[in-house]
């Protein structure tokens, strides 16, 4: 900071606690400092009997540890792990956790207040003054440092060889890019895996309650259906990466209710089909009010309209959820019309 | 052979193997400046103890967690004693830590003595800090400790956050793809980021054991190192005090570290340890087996993070949906301003001692400690800052607020959004005031001496207050804190009529100055000479 | 009163001010609190005699029309079944008592037999879901585990992971199931009461309900425990959260402040006090 041409010093005050006070300056002076105060006995340092109760007491609580240890001991092997007991008035508990918890608690207690009330009524309580010094070093310490580094630094000759210096300094800077280099292989490169799901044309959609492909008449005005397509199975090694794509809500509103023209189009007889991933930063978005025709997401609390396009009407998510575009096949099920059109999830800045 | 040894007495056997030790570590030399080391005793020296005892406490835990938990996302079907998970697909993590809850005796209590221990690890750091911000502790020499605690609370949320997602289930997980969210927010780089913390898509089949090693190692291992620096650092500069008679800023007034300090901070171990261990007992935290196993399509409502992540919670929660899409690239302001602002937040507090330090320009030592009140601007910023951090947490948790107080989630998010500007300035204002209140109090206590609620009334039958002098030594405590004084630019001109360049730092600084110490920012205290003259006055208040 | 001046000066003081505050604000407000149970329990009475019809059109027609076709006050009834009738009338839900973001649970004041009767006449406007038998909503003997999937797939996502209820949009809420009978959750689901979503038997057949009403008397009944301890609610880490802080952290700074107290102090109170005595 250049601010030398402000007189650093006028606004500190004058160095306080100068420690010397004397006897003439105390009496000079109403606010000086009198000094540490005597010291005032406890009742342990004037009456034996009590010292003697407070040794019991210590001796009593170190007891009391050992004995909880031991009852510790005796819960693990006595009590089994699935046993439930009632506890007022917590509740139906493990009673090997209470018991294991609470012993274990007691023994580590007593064995802390023992100590603390020793040292608070038996060791001696007398406050004593310890010097404090200077963390810098005085200017002699710091000229000789600053000797010996700068005899050092010449006889490396790193000043006088700057080859040396630039080539040392250049190796260090690029070793280090092998470590990031090594990073490489923690994760496949994006490309295009963010914009497409499984969804595809022809994909019956599968109810995630019976497992069975849905038909129209299946999903009622006020209903709430999750699915998935068809083909997606739960032992597949990829399926938690796939349904974190692929989930689908479907709700039924009338189609005079349905304000958005493209959802009407994209639904069938009102059956709406939208991605069940919040737009914002991906949570399973599914709190459906039927009679609003409004979904909350649980975790930050954006509000999409279903019945006009799942438009953001409250909180921190940027934009509508995907539709999914559905009709109905030969044999009177439900199936998608293609995969979404465009990126289920959170944004990304490939999204565009 | 040394002639010295047959002359010399047997020593007592405790005594040859310190001998032993110190030909080989230099035990007396350590021991020599430490071992009667004088600690001061007051109850908010022992926040600390509560921030290192706790994580010992973790440590110890977490380790007997490790040769149970097995860090796999691989797909099992669970067959424990659980009955309500009988016959669920769930990741090998999620099994584990069931059979860590159920099957394993004394399992669930470590598991939540761990739990427990961590949000009081993190919590007892905040107010840690918290007391060495209002009491100046940070000053020097103590600025690099500061930091290092600092450092150590950032990296305690995030061992925390790592921690609270290895179970895998259903509520943690949620916390995770919301930071994969957050990831992807990144302009340029976020996608890419994103599919090397996951080894690709979310969720994968790799994170869980990533971030295992991420919280058992990596974290702990650099929070270790910190904290014997931070250790070293107290013993070093030896612990700050409150003034008081005979406590000067060159010395240190208190016990000695052996025995009593030992057996207090040894005792206090114990007794955090207990009290912990009583509490997991008592109460349960995060029944993994209630919340069932991470699915990405599953949810449940009061989708929280632990509390020391509420904060970054209550950010995002209030954001509006800013998005901006241009030339095909998609900016999700939304989410990347609150990603932002979580570390300027954060970071508030920990540059203040710095810009303190550059406007008062002081460079000298302090080991005395502030009273609050004595510095109100610096208080008033910290309240405000708490403020700030509260309407944030209440911001993350607005499903509960909502729900336990019928009130409306909507109106909890506006309230956030305008309390996120409007709640820290109030805190500001009102603490201000306060502390000049308490200000006027003591100034007018050492003048007038303490109230003592007496009345007496005088013979021509005016009623008093009969006013009791303060001892010395408390006079002393009162008007010990030092004062600084506005800085001023001086005039921009000098002598010979050259002009002087004044820097935009220098106005700035002494503006800051201007509003930490200014007349209005500080009541003047009371001088011996006012002392006497009133003292002298007697009688007559 | 030279006792109470003297005191008003404790450190202490302060806090009983503001404690006695507290109290009677608390106490106003419990007093001129809107007080609604009483009315409910007079039209109880009147209400109590009739039947049917009879007992629609003076416990519901005012907001649902005198035919059940609704009007700006409540929706239409027709077609809502008697499942439906039953579920709003026996958890009090119906008749409510004011318009509001939702219409809360309360005591029920029909009989079985009037809400029978009521449940005959709405159904009679139109077909709807029946009120379910014993048979169907009977969780003995489901799958408890299957329960728990289909819940955490269905309805934890307003009810909570246990069923310990959630908030909605703009006041409304998802209520706490604790203690609901499984005839109502079973009817809840088939209706969709409110704004709940119906989840009707051609999506979530009846076994499937069976299941979930035997895993909510799991998790959150008479029967549930809760192994580690108390359970906060169930409400995860806000409550958790606030636990640690204030009993955890509270109890350690009290130890704190017990391991640091001097004790010269007090014991040269306690030997004021006795040598004063």
């Amino acid at each position: 900071m250049s601010s030398q041409d402000i007189p650093e010093d006028k606004h500190l005050p004058s160095e306080q606690g100068d420690a010397h006070h004397g006897a003439v300056a105390v009496a000079d002076d109403p606010f000086a400092d009198p000094g540490l105060p005597v010291h005032k006995p406890r009742i342990q340092d004037i009456d034996e009997r009590a010292a003697k109760r407070s040794e019991r007491t210590v001796a009593m609580l170190f007891t009391l540890s050992m004995l909880a240890t031991v009852g510790f001991i005796a819960s693990y092997v006595s009590i089994p792990v699935d046993k439930i007991i009632y506890v007022f008035p917590i509740g139906k508990v493990s009673a090997l956790n209470f018991a294991l918890g609470l012993t274990l608690g007691v023994a580590l207690f007593c064995i802390g207040a023992g100590a603390v009330h020793w040292a608070r009524t038996l060791m001696s309580d007398v406050e004593v003054a310890d010097d404090r010094h200077e963390i810098a070093a005085p200017a002699d310490v710091k000229a000789k440092v600053m000797q010996d580094f700068a005899d050092g630094a010449n006889e490396s000759g790193i000043a006088r060889r700057p080859l040396i210096r630039n080539t040392m300094l250049g190796a260090l800077a690029l070793v280090p890019l092998s470590g990031v280099m090594l990073l490489r292989d923690l994760g496949p490169l994006p490309e295009k895996k963010l914009r497409k799901t499984v969804w595809s044309k022809g994909k019956l959609i599968i109810n995630q309650n019976t497992m069975e492909p849905l038909r129209p008449e299946d999903v009622l005005v006020g209903s709430l259906t999750f699915a998935m397509p068809e083909g997606l199975e739960e032992d597949q090694h990829d399926f938690q990466v796939q349904i974190a794509k692929a989930a689908l809500m479907l709700v039924r509103i009338k189609p005079e209710d349905i304000k958005d023209k493209q959802e009407l189009e994209w639904s069938h007889e009102g059956i709406v089909a939208y991605s069940k991933i919040c737009t914002h930063v991906g949570c399973p978005i599914s709190l459906y009010e039927q009679q609003t025709h409004h979904v909350l997401c649980p975790c930050h609390q954006s509000t999409f309209d279903l019945s006009d396009g799942a438009r953001v009407i409250f909180g921190p998510a940027g934009h509508a959820l995907p539709q999914l575009r559905i009709g109905v096949n030969d044999e009177g099920f439900l199936e998608a019309l293609g995969d979404f059109e465009e990126p289920v999830g959170p944004a990304f800045w490939e999204r565009g | 052979m040394s002639t010295a040894t047959t002359t010399e007495r047997k020593a007592p056997r405790g005594e040859r193997v310190a001998d032993w030790a110190d030909g080989r570590l230099g035990i007396y030399s350590l021991a020599k400046a430490n071992m009667r080391k004088i600690f001061p005793d007051h109850w908010s020296f022992m926040l600390g103890e509560i921030c290192l005892y706790s994580f010992i406490i973790i440590i110890l835990t977490g380790v007997y967690l490790t040769l149970f938990f097995h860090p796999s996302m691989n797909e099992v079907v669970y067959h424990g004693s659980y009955v309500p998970m009988q016959g669920v697909q769930m990741s090998e993590a999620f099994a584990s830590t069931l059979d860590i809850s159920f099957d394993v005796r004394g399992g669930l209590l470590i598991r939540q003595i761990h739990h427990w221990s961590a949000l009081i690890f993190v919590a007892a750091m905040v107010v840690h800090m918290m007391r060495v911000f209002f009491t100046g502790a940070f000053r020097k020499p103590r600025e690099v400790n500061w930091i290092f605690g600092f450092l150590l609370l950032v990296l305690g949320m995030f061992t925390g956050f790592t921690g609270y997602s290895l179970p895998d289930d259903l509520l943690s997980g949620t916390g995770v793809r919301f930071m994969e969210g957050a990831i992807l927010s990144v302009p340029i780089v976020g996608t890419y980021l994103s599919f090397f913390l996951f080894g690709g898509e979310f969720p994968g089949g790799d994170f869980v054991a990533r971030f295992y090693s991420i919280h058992i190692l990596l974290l702990p291992g650099i929070m270790l190192g910190l904290l014997v620096a931070h250790l070293i650092l107290v013993f070093y500069h030896k612990h700050t005090q409150f003034a008081g008679p005979g406590k000067t800023n060159n010395n240190v007034v208190g016990m000695p570290l052996l025995p009593v300090y030992m057996a207090k901070a040894g005792g206090f171990f114990f007794l955090v340890f207990g009290v912990i261990a009583a509490i997991a007992a008592l109460a349960s935290i995060n029944p993994i087996w209630a919340l069932g196993p991470y699915r990405p399509d599953h949810v449940s409502t009061g989708a929280q993070p632990d509390w020391y992540m509420g904060m970054p919670e209550g950010l995002i929660r209030a954001m509006p949906g800013w998005e901006i899409n241009l030339w095909g690239h998609t900016l999700v302001l939304g989410v990347f301003i609150p990603l932002l602002l979580f570390p300027l937040v954060l970071g508030a507090i920990a540059v203040w001692p710095f810009i303190e330090s550059w406007v008062t320009g002081d460079k000298r030592e302090h080991h005395i400690l502030d009273r609050p009140r004595n510095v109100p601007t610096r208080t008033a910023f910290g309240v405000a800052w708490i403020a700030e951090y509260i309407v944030l947490l209440i911001g993350g948790g607005n499903d509960m607020f909502a729900q336990y107080f019928h009130l409306s989630i909507n109106s909890i998010t506006w309230f956030v959004r305008i309390g996120f500007f409007v709640v820290p300035v109030l805190a500001f204002i009102v603490t201000k005031r306060i502390c000049l209140g308490l200000q006027r109090r003591d100034h007018d206590k050492v003048l007038h001496g303490r109230e003592t609620g007496i009345i007496k009334r005088l013979p021509h039958g005016e009623f008093i207050e009969v006013h009791e002098p303060l001892p010395q030594g408390k006079l002393h405590t009162l008007t010990s804190h030092e004062q600084y004084k506005p800085i001023e630019l001086g005039p921009t001109v000098d002598e010979n009529g050259v002009e002087r360049k004044v820097t935009r730092g220098e106005k700035l600084r002494a503006k800051l100055s201007k509003g930490l110490y200014a007349e209005g920012n500080q009541i003047p205290k009371p001088t011996a000479e006012e002392y006497k003259e009133i003292q002298s006055g007697h009688g007559h208040h | 009163m030279k006792k109470l001046s003297a005191r008003r000066r404790h450190p202490l003081a302060a806090v009983v001010v503001l404690l006695f505050a507290l109290a009677v604000t608390g106490g106003l407000y419990a007093a001129f609190a809107p007080a609604g149970k009483a009315q409910a329990d007079e039209t109880a009475q009147s209400l109590a005699i009739e039947e049917g019809k009879k007992l629609y059109a003076v416990g519901c027609a005012s907001c649902h029309g005198t035919g059940g076709q609704g009007s700006s006050d409540g929706p239409s009834l027709v077609g809502v079944g008697s499942a439906a009738v039953d579920f709003q009338v026996s958890t009090g839900r119906m008749p409510a008592q004011q318009p509001g973001a939702q219409v809360p649970k309360k005591r029920n004041i029909y009989s079985q037999a009037q809400i029978d009767q009521l449940a005959a006449y709405i159904a009679s406007l139109g077909a709807g879901p029946i009120t379910p038998t014993e048979k169907q909503y009977d969780p003995a003997g489901a799958d408890i585990a299957a329960g728990g999937e289909l819940f955490r797939n269905n309805c934890a996502q307003c009810h909570n992971f246990t069923g310990e209820g959630g908030a909605l949009t703009n006041g409304k809420y998802a209520p706490n199931l604790e203690g609901v009978e499984p005839k109502h959750i079973y009817e809840a689901m088939l209706t969709g009461p409110q704004n709940m979503p119906s989840f009707p038997d051609s999506t979530m057949p009846e076994k499937q309900k069976k299941d979930i009403i035997a895993y909510l008397q799991n998790v959150n009944g008479e029967k549930s425990v809760s192994p580690g301890g108390l359970k906060l609610g169930g409400l995860g880490p806000v409550s958790e959260g606030l636990f640690g802080w204030i009993f955890g952290l509270g109890a350690l700074i009290a130890v704190a402040v017990w391991v640091a107290a001097h004790t010269a102090v007090w014991v040269a109170a306690h030997t004021a006090k006795a040598k004063k005595s």
